[in-house]
């Protein structure tokens, strides 16, 4: 490979660029199952944030528990990392959010990890607008505890095996979930559509709020047999793409083809446009919440396996932007800022 | 366990009488009905005692409930400086019916009861002295309705307390004066003309006691001037101070009583004085869904390099436990402010409590073991606020500070807060200067043999500055490993930072003017029963030696202290003698006989009658009827009581 090649070009948060080698994207070798829908997601991911330009020092890669939350330390390995606690991957996303607001944060997750024990913090942090890139690889099973059901397993699902026991309690819509929870990018894809997947990840990482992604991700080991509709086979055959999405930077001249009338742009915070456009179902306007609501509530009950952004709203303030902080990072105030005068001190006392 | 004795809760009243005559040496109590707007009252009263220059407190005994059920107020004054718990109060002012017959009966005798003329409890004993009070007249004399006010009989119902007011200072001799001042200073600015109708009506109350009740009455105040430059503060407000002064940048938290004043305290004043002229914050607080969300927020700042804080109760702390035993695996620096309550979620939220000690120096799973910050007064609440925040940050690990109802949310005399000397401590830090000098660096090394290594946040600049945290096993390098050496060599290390940081916590303080055989350990809010009890045990002989534990892990010096003394008392606000356990796992095997363990968890703060008493039984000086405590108390046996 030339040198030329192996760098890519990132822009720092104040406008700096710099080369850094493709390995600063890269992380160390997976150890999950071969096959593993996750896996598929972590080459997807490092793309986009080659292809965009993610700054690794300014990125922070966060994740719960799970053989999914496992995968933050096989990308970007030039970023600070941290495989937290089952469920809590929004607490401490936010936290470090609050320390530092010029951080990038990529939440990893698993359905278990947001579907079952973290179903609140998720839709707290949706409810806040976080400025985070929400990834769950959703694989209806819990991978790493030996494939139990997870809350997003489908209704008569099997455990395991074709033969397995059946659920009888019907599933979670992560997507429908975080619309209703208040999150401003929701998009749904398939590990294996990686020319779906990787526009949809560009926009997420441009997008300036909470940015949720459903990726159905086929667990190999414990929920990839034909009847699974998290089977590698099944989703190949039911994936409905919603639109046809080309990610395009601003300052690139040429746009993808659209078709007046069915087409819809997206403006990314920093300029930059996403454009979609609908295959299927151009009845669906992706700035309107309750259409998006209405079209997930409806294939929820038809079987499709619906992909695509399903809603972005670009305008609302996120988490951070509410909170009025200085411009420097709270992590790095000194002294001077953290620690009132003594004459306040002195203020204070004869106030009481 | 054979050294367990519990403390009875209340002597049998009738075998003590008041001594017949005090001067500064009052208690007051005062039973009302929550949310009837007496609490501007009882600060009138406790002020007015603090400007008549009287060392005083001011406890709210309260129920869980926002409005109708019984509510008291202790006031206490007293020359000495005792300024706790006191069981029984010599002056009983009652407003509630629910509570009156009661609180009457258990009067000692000798006591002065005042009350509302319709209760007629007069009746009810025959050695206290009653005085009848037409407080509804007085009240509208005082106050009288004005045309279209519809509020009137609400408002009514609020000044009423005033009459009170006005009544006690003339039984016990406050200055009016005094109290003129405490209104108007409980009703500032704006609120002027409520000040002026309250003066009335405790002026009514005042001129009505003065006509129709006797001369020279036995319980008195009179000028001192011993309150010069102090000041009355809960500990919440004290320790959200210090919070603000130790550079606390972000506030993660979930209400609950008795933590939740501190978080909106540490709120009110970050707003006011952390605020660039800009508007622009120099913190966040984020009220969080839960106390997982609030501990893990906490967490994520301090990792990413914030100084992080939250505060909570027992029950808040249970949820916690899991990213505590992460922060202390990880290596995250977080403070962590448990103002303790009794018992479980519906337990008694607003009774005081100790009982969370032991869970906080071990919480988490696996080997887990805590700094642990014990304030024992409400200027330790903001010093070691400011400290706890400093040593999370120096140790990269969880920091405890446990308070107490009693302590938090009572009103307590201290001396102005001293502004902090030390720089902010922002630990081992690395900058991407220090990474390009070093070359790089390895996130769990112990370079310093210390125990503690050097860290990186999130944002710095470098290549070599990124690392992986996570709870599974690591090597040196952050990197996973399921090796046993790896692990058992980082469970080795997190025990050295442990030992490196005990002895860097406060010192316990020794009071021990002389070699005595026996000795007293306390810690937190129990230090005013113990100051007290030991002037009272001097009285009957007994002489001893104090040390006031202040942060676990536990301090040489305190275990010296017991080494020092053939029987050491451990006196504290739980069942199950949470500290004398931790006790008896560090001091040498020879020592751990010497400990013997005074308990109090009634969910009222600890008194001298807790305590004194005990002691003595257990030494052999049996008490007799008088002074601290009763004939119940008496117990010359180590043998376990199973009242
Ligand atoms: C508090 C807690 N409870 C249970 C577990 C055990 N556990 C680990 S991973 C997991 C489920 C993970 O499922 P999912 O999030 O779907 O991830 P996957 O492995 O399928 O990618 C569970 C229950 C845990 N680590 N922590
Ligand atoms: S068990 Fe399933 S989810 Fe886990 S690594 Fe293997 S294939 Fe992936
Ligand atoms: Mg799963």
């Amino acid at each position: 490979m030339a040198a030329s090649e192996a760098k890519v070009s990132v822009r720092t948060f104040d406008g700096r660029s710099l080369a850094l080698p493709v390995v600063a994207f890269q992380g160390s070798a997976s150890t999950l199952c071969k096959g593993c829908g996750h896996n598929s997601i972590t080459s997807a991911l490092i793309d986009a944030c080659k292809a965009v330009g993610v700054d690794p020092y300014r990125t922070v890669k966060l994740s719960g528990i799970g053989c999914s939350s496992k995968t933050p330390a096989y990308f970007l390995q030039a970023s600070h990392g941290f495989n937290a606690l089952h469920g809590r991957m929004p607490s401490v996303a936010t936290g470090a959010s609050l320390a530092n607001h010029r951080l990038l944060c990529i939440g990893i997750s698993g359905d278990g990890d947001t579907a079952n024990i973290g179903l609140g913090q998720f839709k707290h942090a949706c409810r806040r607008n976080l400025p985070i890139v929400y990834i769950v690889e959703n694989n209806g099973c819990y991978g790493l505890t030996k494939g139990q059901f997870s809350a997003t397993a489908d209704l008569h699902q099997h455990l395991r095996r074709e033969t397995g026991e059946e659920n009888l309690n019907s599933p979670f819509d992560l997507c429908l979930e975080a619309i209703c929870g208040g999150a401003t990018y929701v998009a749904r894809s398939f590990a294996g559509d990686k020319k779906q997947l990787l526009p949809l990840l560009k926009g997420a990482l441009k997008h300036k709020g909470t940015a949720f992604l459903d990726i159905i991700s086929p667990c190999v080991t414990f929920n990839d047999f034909p009847s699974s509709t998290k089977s590698w086979e099944w989703a190949r055959d039911h994936e409905e793409p919603l639109q046809e999405l080309g990610f395009v930077p601003r300052l690139d001249e040429i746009e993808v083809e659209q078709k007046a009338g069915q087409s819809t742009r997206v403006q990314m915070h920093d300029g930059a446009w996403i454009t979609l456009r609908a295959l299927h179902h151009d009845e669906l306007d992706v700035t309107c919440r309750a259409s998006a609501m209405k079209l997930l509530a409806e294939t929820k009950t038809n079987e499709e396996l619906l992909t695509g952004l399903f809603y972005a709203d670009t305008r609302r303030d996120n988490f951070i932007d509410t909170l009025n902080v200085v411009d420097e990072p709270l992590a790095s105030l000194q002294q001077d800022d953290l620690r009132p005068s003594k004459d306040v001190l002195d203020t204070i006392m004869s106030m009481l | 366990m054979s050294t367990m004795i519990e403390t009875a809760e209340r002597p049998a009243p009738n075998l003590i009488r008041q001594p017949s005559g005090t001067i500064n040496d009052l208690a007051i109590r005062v039973g009302t009905v929550n949310g009837s707007g007496s609490q501007s009252a009882n600060l009138v009263l406790l002020r007015s005692l603090h400007r008549m220059g009287i060392p005083c407190s001011g406890k709210n005994v309260f129920p869980s409930n926002i409005e109708g059920l019984p509510t008291w107020f202790h006031i206490r004054a007293s020359a000495k400086g005792y300024v706790g718990h006191r069981l029984d109060p010599q002056i009983l002012v009652c407003m509630n019916a629910q509570t009156a017959d009661d609180d009457v009966r258990q009067l000692k005798p000798g006591s002065i009861c005042i009350y509302r003329d319709e209760l007629h409890l007069a009746d009810l004993r025959d050695d206290v002295t009653f005085f009848s009070v037409p407080f509804s007249r007085l009240v509208e004399e005082a106050y009288p309705a004005e045309a279209g006010d519809k509020g009137y009989r609400d408002k009514l119902r609020k000044v009423i307390n005033m009459v009170y007011v006005g009544v006690v200072s003339y039984v016990v001799g406050i200055d009016f004066d005094a109290i003129e001042w405490s209104i108007r200073r409980e009703f500032p600015g704006r609120k002027a003309k409520a000040a002026e109708i309250n003066i009335a009506a405790a002026r009514t109350g005042h001129a009505w006691a003065e006509a129709n009740l006797p001369r020279n009455l036995p319980y008195r105040v009179e000028r001192m001037d011993a309150t010069n430059g102090q000041v009355l503060i809960e500990g919440n407000r004290a320790a959200a101070i210090g919070a603000m002064f130790g550079g606390a940048s972000v506030l993660t938290w979930y209400p609950i009583t008795p933590s939740s004043s501190l978080a909106e305290y540490l709120e009110e004043m970050l707003k006011k004085y952390r605020t660039r002229p800009d508007g622009k914050r120099t913190f966040t607080v984020v009220q969080a869904e839960d106390e997982l969300a609030a501990i893990g927020m906490a967490v994520g700042a301090g990792w990413a390099g914030a100084r992080a804080i939250t505060a909570t109760a027992g029950p808040g702390i249970s949820l916690m436990a899991e990213f505590v035993g992460l922060a202390y695996f990880a290596e995250i620096p977080v403070v962590i402010v448990d103002v303790q309550r009794m018992g479980p979620s519906t337990g008694l939220p607003t009774r005081t409590s100790q009982g969370d000690i032991l869970k906080l120096h071990y919480l988490g799973h696996g080997d887990c073991k805590h700094i642990v910050l014990i304030p024992g007064s409400v200027g330790e609440c903001y010093s070691m606020a400011i400290e706890a925040l400093d040593l999370a940050q120096r140790f990269q690990t969880p920091v405890f500070m446990a308070t107490d109802l009693d302590l938090g949310m009572n009103l307590w005399l201290t001396s102005s807060f001293e502004y902090p000397t030390k720089p902010i401590d922002h630990g081992k830090l690395l900058s991407a200067e220090d990474l390009e000098r070093l070359g790089g660096f390895e996130r769990y090394r112990d370079i310093d043999a210390d125990g503690v290594c050097y860290r990186t946040v999130p944002g710095t600049e470098h290549p070599l500055a990124a690392y992986f945290t996570r709870g599974t096993g690591h090597n040196e390098k952050s990197g996973y490993s399921e090796r046993p050496e790896d692990w058992k060599r980082n469970l080795d290390r997190l025990a050295r930072k442990l030992e490196t940081a005990r002895c860097a916590l406060p010192e316990p303080v020794i009071d021990e003017p002389r070699r005595t055989s026996v000795g007293i350990v306390a810690y937190g809010g129990t230090h005013y029963a113990i100051v007290e009890s030991r002037d009272a045990l001097r009285e009957r002989g007994l002489d001893t030696s104090y040390c006031r534990l202040r942060a676990l892990p536990v301090h040489d010096a305190v275990i010296d202290f017991i080494d020092r003394h053939d029987r050491v008392y451990v006196v504290e606000q739980n069942r199950d003698a949470q500290v004398a356990t931790i006790l008896k796992t560090v001091v040498p095997p020879r020592l751990v006989d010497r400990i013997r363990s005074i308990t109090h968890y009634s969910g009222t703060p600890i008194a001298v009658e807790n305590v004194a008493p005990a002691i003595l039984a257990r030494e052999g000086l049996t008490e007799s009827t008088n002074g601290h405590g009763g004939e119940r108390l008496a117990r010359k046996s180590d043998e376990p009581t199973t009242e």
